[in-house]
C-alpha cells in the first residue's frame, strides 16, 4: 500500500477511535484495507431503531480513487430498504463514484449516507433490484451506476 | 486508345516510360471532375494538433486569456470556436463557470489591483497560477495524503491546497485510469478544471503524452468534418467537409483514403468504404445479411458440385469460369449455368429475373420466391466478397507468373507490371460489383434498374474476362500478345469501373433512384 494511502488510513484511524460521529461505531478493522462501521440514525426517520453495518475496503490509491463501500448482508445484519440501496448491499450513490473528491473520508462518507437514508420518504428497493442482484459484479466498483439523483 | 479513367495512379512512378503508364498518365488531367470523387485530406496527429493549437491562440487573443484556459474553454463548448465566442460575448461569466475556470471579475473583488471595469477581458493567468512559490504558513498538513512536511504543495487557481505527490497521484489515475479530460480540483465543491499549464508541472512526460492524445481524440470526435481512420492502429484521421452532414450522405458516398492508404467510408466508417451505394443502403444490407446469415450460409461455402458429374470443386481462384477437372465441363461458379452462354452472348448472370421467381397460386412458392430473390443478389455480393478476399493467393500467383514471363522473355521487372496492375484493377472493380449487388436489391424495377443493372453486366462481363486472362497459362511465344490483351482489358475495365460509379454518384444527386423500401 502507498505510504500516502496508510499514512492518511492510519491518521483517520486514530480520529475514528478517539471519536465516531453520532450514531457511527468502529466495529473492526482487521486491517488497514478493510474496515467495518455500524451506522443508525438518531432522531425521527423511517429507520428509526434500525442498525446497519457498513464494510469500506480501501484501494492503494486511497483516497484519490473512492473505497468500496457496502451495506454489510448477513445473518446479523441487512441491507435499508432504501431506492437507492441494493439487496445486495450495493449503494448507489454518487460521492463513491463519479462526485467522489479525494478530501472525503471515511467519516464525512457516513455522514453522507446517515442523511442519505434519513431523507428517505418511502422504503422501497431500487428499480430493477432482482435483476441487477442477480447479474452485480462482485464489487460495486465495477458497476456504472446513474445518478439520477443529486442529493446523494 | 480507350478514353477511360484510372482512380488511383499514385503508386506508378514517372520512370515507366512505356505505353501503358503513358495511357493512364493521360487520364490523370481528368480525375478531379468525376461525380463520385469526394475532396477529402489526410491529417496526422500533428496536423490536428496544429489546429487545436491555431483554435486555442485565437480564442485566446480575443478573450485575452491564456492559451491552456482558451482550451478548457473550447472543450468545454466541444471545440466549436464560434459559438462559444458567441456565448463568452453575451454571458462571459457564466461560461467560466460553467467550464470550470476561475472568473477573474469575481477574483477581482479580493484584488484591488484590478478594476473592475477589466470584467469583458479574462485575466485567466489567475486561475492557472500555481501558488507553490508562495511562502505557506509553516503548519501545513495535505488534507488527502496527512503528509505534514510535503515537498512541495500546490493549488489551482482557487487556492485549494494540497501536496505535489497527491497532485501527481490523482492527475495520473485521472488521465492513465479513467482515460478522463475533464479533471477537477480535488476539494469536494470545487469546480476549477485543471488547465494544461498545471498539469504540464506535475505529471510525467508520459502522462503529459497521454493527455495530448486524449486531447486529440476528444477533438477529432466532436467535429463532425473530422473522422479517425478506423484500420487497427492507424493513426491518421481525414478531415472530408462534403461530408459531414447526415443530408449531404443520402447523395454522396464518401470512400477516403488515409496517408497510409486505408480506404474507408467517411460517413460510417466502414473499412473499404461501399461505394457506389451510400451508407444507408450499405448498412440495410450488412444488416440483412447478418440477419439472414444462417440460410446463406451454405452458399459461402467454399464448395460445389459440378453440375454434370457431380464431384466436388473448390474455388481456389479469383475467376468465376470453373472447369471441372473431372468431366472437363465448364461452367459459371455464380449461377452454375454454362460457362459457353456467358462467354459468348453474355446472359446477364448478375440479373434477377423476378417474373420467374413469383408464382402467385402459391403463398408458399411466395416465400421461397422473395428468399430465392435475396439468395440471388447475396450469392453475388458474397462471390465478390470471397473473390477480393482471395486476393493475396492472386497477387501471390500473379507475382510467379511474372517472374516467369521474364524468364522467358526479353521483358524487363517493370515491363512485366501490368500483370499486377490487372490484378490491382480486378479487386478494386470486385469491390465494386460486391456493393452493386446490394444496390439492385434494393432498386425498384424499372428503367434506372434496367441500366443500372446492364451497367453493372457490362463491368462485371469485363472484371472476369481479365480474371481468366490472369489465369491463362503462360507461353513464351503469345507473352506479347498476352500483355497487349490484358493492358487493353484493364483499361477497358477501369473504364467500366468508372462508368458505374459515376452513373450511380449522379442517380443520387439527380433522384433517381427507386427503392423498394423505404429509406
Ligand atoms: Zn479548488
Ligand atoms: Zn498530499
Ligand atoms: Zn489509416
Ligand atoms: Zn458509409
Ligand atoms: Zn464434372
Amino acid at each position: 500500500m502507498a505510504t500516502f494511502s496508510s499514512r492518511r488510513l492510519t491518521k483517520e484511524l486514530v480520529a475514528l477511535r478517539e471519536e465516531c460521529p453520532a450514531g457511527i461505531t468502529l466495529l473492526s478493522t482487521e486491517d488497514l484495507k478493510s474496515w467495518t462501521l455500524s451506522l443508525e440514525l438518531l432522531g425521527e426517520s423511517l429507520f428509526k431503531g434500525e442498525v446497519f453495518a457498513l464494510r469500506f475496503t480501501f484501494g492503494s490509491r486511497y483516497p484519490i480513487e473512492a473505497p468500496e463501500v457496502v451495506f454489510v448482508v448477513n445473518d446479523k445484519y441487512k441491507a435499508p430498504m432504501h431506492p437507492h440501496v441494493y439487496s445486495n448491499g450495493h449503494i448507489c450513490a454518487s460521492i463513491l463514484g463519479s462526485e467522489w473528491s479525494p478530501v472525503l473520508n471515511t467519516s464525512t462518507i457516513c455522514i453522507t449516507l446517515q442523511s442519505m437514508l434519513a431523507s428517505c420518504k418511502k422504503k422501497e428497493r431500487p428499480e430493477g433490484n432482482d435483476r441487477y442482484v442477480k447479474n452485480a459484479p462482485l464489487s460495486p466498483k465495477n458497476t456504472h451506476f446513474l445518478y439520477d439523483d443529486d442529493s446523494v | 486508345m480507350i478514353d477511360g479513367t484510372q482512380e488511383s495512379n499514385s503508386e506508378m512512378s514517372d520512370n515507366d516510360d512505356y505505353n501503358f503508364d503513358a495511357e493512364l498518365s493521360v487520364m490523370k488531367g481528368k480525375a478531379r471532375q468525376r461525380a463520385f470523387d469526394v475532396e477529402a485530406e489526410s491529417l496526422s496527429v500533428q496536423d490536428i494538433e496544429a489546429i487545436m493549437k491555431r483554435d486555442a491562440e485565437h480564442v485566446s487573443g480575443i478573450f485575452g486569456a491564456p492559451v491552456s484556459i482558451a482550451y478548457l474553454l473550447l472543450r468545454y463548448q466541444t471545440w466549436n470556436k464560434e459559438k462559444l465566442i458567441e456565448r463568452y460575448m453575451d454571458d462571459p461569466s457564466k461560461v467560466l463557470a460553467t467550464a470550470g475556470v476561475l472568473d477573474p471579475s469575481t477574483e477581482n473583488l479580493a484584488s484591488p489591483l484590478m478594476p473592475p471595469s477589466s470584467r469583458r477581458v479574462t485575466r485567466g493567468t489567475t486561475s492557472t497560477r500555481s501558488r507553490q512559490s508562495q511562502p505557506s504558513p509553516p503548519p501545513f498538513m495535505c488534507p488527502i495524503c496527512c503528509d505534514d512536511e510535503p515537498p512541495n504543495i500546490m493549488s489551482l487557481g482557487c487556492g485549494h491546497m494540497y501536496c505535489s505527490n497527491c497532485w501527481d497521484t490523482y492527475l495520473h489515475t485521472k488521465i492513465r485510469e479513467e482515460g478522463e479530460l475533464s479533471i477537477r480540483c480535488m476539494d469536494e465543491l470545487c469546480a476549477i478544471q485543471a488547465d494544461q499549464t498545471f498539469i504540464r508541472k506535475v505529471v510525467s512526460n508520459q502522462d503529459l503524452q497521454r493527455y495530448h492524445e486524449l486531447l486529440v481524440r476528444d477533438y477529432v470526435t466532436n467535429n463532425p468534418q473530422l473522422r479517425f481512420c478506423p484500420h487497427p492502429g492507424c493513426a491518421y484521421a481525414l478531415s472530408c467537409a462534403a461530408a459531414s452532414t447526415k443530408s449531404a450522405l443520402q447523395t454522396i458516398v464518401p470512400t477516403v483514403r488515409c496517408a497510409e492508404k486505408h480506404a474507408f467510408c467517411f460517413g460510417c466508417a466502414l473499412e473499404g468504404g461501399h461505394a457506389p451505394v451510400i451508407c444507408t443502403v450499405s448498412k440495410l444490407w450488412l444488416k440483412k445479411c447478418a440477419d439472414d446469415s444462417e440460410t446463406a450460409n451454405w452458399i459461402k461455402s467454399n464448395t460445389k458440385e459440378c453440375t454434370n458429374c457431380n464431384s466436388t470443386i473448390e474455388k481456389n481462384g479469383g475467376c468465376n469460369h470453373m472447369t471441372c477437372k473431372k468431366c472437363k465441363n465448364e461452367f459459371c461458379w455464380v449461377c452454375m449455368g454454362s460457362w459457353a452462354e456467358h462467354g459468348t452472348s453474355w446472359y446477364s448472370c448478375n440479373r434477377y429475373d423476378e417474373k420467374d421467381g413469383v408464382d402467385a397460386r402459391d403463398i408458399q412458392s411466395k416465400s421461397r420466391a422473395s428468399l430465392e430473390r435475396y439468395l440471388h443478389y447475396y450469392n453475388r455480393w458474397a462471390n465478390h466478397e470471397q473473390s477480393a478476399r482471395l486476393s493475396l493467393d492472386l497477387y501471390a500467383k500473379t507475382e510467379k507468373k511474372m517472374e516467369e514471363m521474364q524468364i522467358t522473355s526479353n521483358l524487363t521487372w517493370i515491363e512485366v507490371q501490368f500483370a499486377k496492375k490487372a490484378v490491382d484493377e480486378v479487386i478494386k472493380c470486385r469491390k465494386t460489383l460486391k456493393w452493386t449487388y446490394a444496390m439492385a436489391f434494393y432498386l425498384e424495377s424499372g428503367n434506372a434498374k434496367q441500366l443500372f443493372e446492364d451497367n453493372q453486366a457490362d463491368l462485371e462481363k469485363a472484371v472476369e474476362d481479365l480474371s481468366e486472362l490472369l489465369e491463362s497459362p503462360i507461353e513464351p511465344e503469345t507473352i506479347p500478345i498476352l500483355r497487349q490483351k490484358m493492358t487493353d482489358k484493364t483499361v477497358y475495365v477501369a473504364k467500366r469501373n468508372d462508368i458505374v460509379l459515376e452513373d450511380t454518384a449522379k442517380g443520387f444527386v439527380d433522384g433517381r433512384w427507386i427503392w423498394n423500401i423505404g429509406m
